[in-house]
């Protein structure tokens, strides 16, 4: 019976699927313009002599890139993006981690807590920018305290690299200036990472750590052995989520510091922005999108993939 | 029994003093906003007012207000959009899927993670064409554009959730496309608009980069004109200060009241979902 109302339906049906399909057409080509086809078109850019005000779509092969790899400017970018990059997700994932441990142990008031750590997620870049400028203020801000013990870091006006060595045209090594700017941005997203995490946690099983705790394990353990290995699927979300949002990071630099003496807070974003809207070097603003877009695609395409495989099964 | 409590203890202290740290710079906002002008120097930056003061809310005000209405004007209609069209998407590929969707869904997806930047320049170009450059329509055209994707996203892991027999049998009672739409998914996605509202409010009124490069003076949204007052050397830093915390309110307000959608929409920003 239910297969002679499939057949009777059966025309309905495909209909509705062609309207389903037109339902989803629009956005499929907004995206398919506004992404693919812009992305294209910025390629295109970035391989003209459009440096100018006057638009020149001449062709001018790998030239902007060239010019880009051997450029102190975005060489120093490339060392910070990776300084920071590295640092960042280290720290969102380590105090993402241990907050929500520690606010997963059912003690009084956890909601509290675990609201307080959220809330800069609400805020934007530039505020957080605006006001972690003045808290890391060499002068005033927090070493107005830390002069008590003796030190006085110079934070985002420092100028020194750690370990540096000379590597193309730049110092290569830590940038001190990007710890400052890393402090801000984990203030802001630790609270992703612990969302996260917290999720995970409540997820998992009661039963199971009763069990590891029957067998004699202790609490340290049960998190080292069972809690960390299932939390790990959570654990690459966040690195790629913090990855990407660090690869094309701009506000947060742009409001906290600008580039910084001899480039020691500049990142590709702000480099792109100043480069092609305040000096007209278009197709090297292009070039460097182009850029940071593969960056950025080194890690998103592969989770996206997965995650597609995932899906399936 | 003792062990246990030190244990708890530590792990309270532990919690409090990140919390603290934490609200620090709530703390320095807020001090610093309420001072009057002669106490705003960067010596006393920690110490309290010695009498509130709202004389700097009333400058930052001043400055901001027509940068605030820009910014709702931008975001009301952008977030409407894009929410509709994402609820949209996600009724397709969830409950009609067809040979292609899930490829479909994830090149709509890939748009999510993409540089503005690698994008900027020919959006540009467009909008004047178009002669939108300039204008608040524009700018909610670039986000309900790049929104899609994590409205698409979110409605789709929402749906996801609805059974499939309650569609099924809807379509055996004769309901079409359109009908199971109206009559099921949307009534059913109350909270999924709720969480992807907040979620598209709550980043639009944060964006900045679409928002400095698209527009100019007098029809930029409140965060560049944030960023302007503070890039001034001329303003004090009280008047900056109350500034961040006006443009930050509006998101400040939702989180608070509706923080839990809030979270619910950053968990669904991560893929899986």
């Amino acid at each position: 019976m239910a297969k002679e109302i499939q057949i009777k339906n059966k025309k309905k049906i495909s209909r509705d699927h062609w309207t389903a399909i037109a339902f989803l057409i629009p956005s499929f080509i907004l995206i398919l313009v506004f992404v693919y086809g812009f992305i294209g078109w910025t390629g295109y850019v970035s391989l003209s002599n459009y440096n100018t005000i006057v638009p020149d779509f001449s062709f001018a092969g790998l030239k902007n890139y060239l010019y880009l790899f051997k450029d102190f400017r975005f060489q120093a970018d490339l060392r910070n993006t990776l300084f920071f990059t590295v640092l960042f997700i280290a720290l969102v994932i380590v105090l993402g981690l241990g907050l929500s441990i520690l606010i997963d142990q059912k003690l009084k008031g956890e909601s509290i807590f675990r609201n307080i750590f959220l809330f800069p997620m609400a805020l934007s870049f530039i505020v957080t920018g605006v006001v972690w400028q003045w808290l890391l203020n060499p002068s005033t801000g927090f070493n107005h305290f830390l002069k008590f013990f003796g030190i006085t870091p110079k934070w985002y006006t420092d100028t020194n690299i750690i370990g540096g060595f000379q590597w193309g045209s730049i110092e290569f090594g830590l940038p001190v200036a990007i710890i400052a700017v890393v402090i801000a941005a984990v203030w802001q997203m630790t609270g992703f990472s612990l969302a996260m995490y917290l999720a995970g946690l409540r997820g998992i099983d009661e039963s199971m750590r009763e069990a590891a705790r029957m067998d004699g394990a202790s609490e340290f353990q049960i998190y080292r052995k069972i809690i960390l290995p299932m939390l790990m699927p959570i654990t690459m979300s966040v690195v790629i989520i913090m990855a990407h949002i660090s690869l094309k990071i701009f506000d947060l630099i742009y409001a906290m510091t600008g580039s910084g003496a001899n480039f020691v807070t500049d990142v590709p974003g702000v480099y792109m922005f100043e480069t092609t809207f305040r000096g007209n070097y278009y197709a090297n603003g292009a070039a460097i999108a182009i850029i940071m877009l593969l960056l950025v695609a080194v890690f998103i395409v592969p989770y996206l993939w997965s995650s597609r495989k995932g899906d399936n099964s | 029994m003792t062990a246990s409590h030190i244990g708890k203890l530590i792990k309270y202290l532990i919690l409090i003093v990140f919390a603290i740290i934490f609200l620090t710079p709530v703390y320095v906002m807020i001090v610093t906003s309420l001072k009057p002008l002669d106490e705003v120097s960067l010596a006393d930056m920690w110490t309290l007012p010695s009498a509130i003061d709202f004389s700097s809310y009333a400058h930052a005000f001043k400055n901001l207000a027509p940068n605030l209405m820009n910014s709702i004007y931008l975001v009301v209609p952008a977030t409407l959009l894009s929410a509709l069209l994402g609820a949209m998407n996600g009724y397709v590929l969830s409950k009609w899927k067809f040979k292609g969707s899930d490829l479909i869904f994830t090149v709509i997806l890939f748009g999510m993670f993409i540089p503005y930047q690698s994008i900027l320049i020919p959006m540009i170009q467009f909008l004047r064409t178009i002669d939108l450059y300039n204008t608040i329509p524009g700018l909610i055209l670039v986000h309900v554009v790049y929104g899609l994707p994590i409205t698409t996203l979110m409605f789709r892991n929402f749906y996801a959730n609805i059974p499939d027999e309650m569609i099924e049998s809807a379509k055996i009672d004769g309901a079409s496309f359109l009908g199971v739409f109206r009559h099921i998914i949307i009534p059913l996605s109350i909270t999924g608009f709720v969480v992807v509202a907040i979620w598209q409010f709550t980043n639009i009124w944060n964006e900045f980069l679409f928002a400095v490069t698209i527009t100019t003076s007098d029809k930029q949204p409140v965060m560049v004109a944030l960023q302007n007052l503070s890039g001034s050397q001329i303003v004090q830093w009280n008047v900056q200060m109350a500034g961040a915390l006006l443009a930050a309110l509006p998101t400040l307000l939702v989180y608070i009241f509706l923080g839990k959608y809030f979270v619910r929409g950053l968990l669904a920003g991560s893929v899986k979902g």
